[in-house]
């Protein structure tokens, strides 16, 4: 079976440590999904998933990659970043666990709910990883079929 | 509660959006923590919060939260208020600290994110 093609592909580079962009790839999405007029519950969860990713980035990697795929039914997600990569995925996914430093804290980020979030927003979430290299996140959303139409 | 009204409660004043304080508020949260409201805070919530950095105005974009309240006088900077003015999202700064903004809202009858489902 032939796979569906994308309605919408997007690509964007994410910079570590920029704050000023920071969220701007999420923002977009969120203008994309509104536009494509899937369910507001719906565009809710993809678009805190992706911001959780997205921050991932900036806040504890030096660049990321995102692109997203938008099917009628169903978003794909793939963040890639060069980084310090996650040594420990189990301890990572612990609420309350974060590494980022005092001036993150200050920012209000680094309570170390990101991961867990991200597992609860999304219906797929697979993590690869290397330490000393970088961190690839890609995530699922399928849109519930009472909502298609 | 109209927007308009907490203002009233919290004597603020309106940083930006003043054409936007006719919006019902159903609920809130107070929180200096970004990543909770995230996690935790419902849609079409207000944040009470002392945090005053563009990030806050980010989260609520994402989150679609219907206003921010600036807890002990704090102030953003002119490009975070521009970034609110562009997003639809007023902002508002009250000189009393975050335990009393919460609490005269609370006995006035707006209820917390959590208190949601059995509303
Ligand atoms: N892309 C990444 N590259 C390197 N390390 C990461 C990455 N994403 C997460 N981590 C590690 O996993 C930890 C937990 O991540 P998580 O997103 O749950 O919390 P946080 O980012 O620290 O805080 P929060 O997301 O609540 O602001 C981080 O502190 C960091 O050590
Ligand atoms: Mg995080």
């Amino acid at each position: 079976m032939p796979e569906e093609n994308p309605l919408v592909e997007m690509e964007r580079e994410i910079v570590g440590g920029d704050f000023q962009r920071a969220g701007d790839v999420s923002s977009e999405l969120k203008n994309i999904l509104q536009q494509a007029g899937f369910p507001a519950p719906f565009n809710r969860r993809v678009v805190i998933a992706s911001y959780e990713a997205e921050m991932n980035v900036v806040i504890h990697a030096y660049r990321g990659i995102f692109r997203v795929q938008i099917y009628s039914d169903r978003v794909h997600i793939e963040v890639d970043d060069e980084g310090p990569g996650i040594p420990d995925l189990e301890l990572a996914f612990q609420e309350g666990y974060s590494t980022a430093p005092p001036h993150i804290r200050e920012m209000g980020f680094g309570a170390g709910y990101g991961l867990s979030n991200m597992k609860k927003c999304s219906d797929r979430l697979h993590i690869d990883t290397r330490v000393e290299e970088g961190t690839r996140v890609i995530m699922d959303f399928f849109l519930p079929s009472f909502m298609k139409g | 509660m109209r927007l308009r009204e907490i203002k009233e409660i919290l004597k603020a004043k309106v940083l930006v959006g003043e054409e936007l304080l006719d919006r019902e508020i159903y609920y809130a949260c107070g929180s200096d923590l970004l990543s909770d409201v995230l996690a935790f805070a419902k849609e079409h919530a207000l944040l009470l919060t002392g945090l005053t950095n563009a990030q806050v105005i980010r989260t609520a974009e994402m989150i679609d939260l219907l206003g921010i309240v600036f807890v002990r006088g704090k102030k953003p900077e002119t490009a975070t208020v521009e970034l609110a003015s562009l997003k639809k999202i007023p902002l508002l700064s009250t000189h009393l600290p975050m335990y009393e903004s919460c609490g005269r809202l609370y006995l006035k009858g707006l209820r917390g994110c959590s208190e949601l489902s059995d509303a």
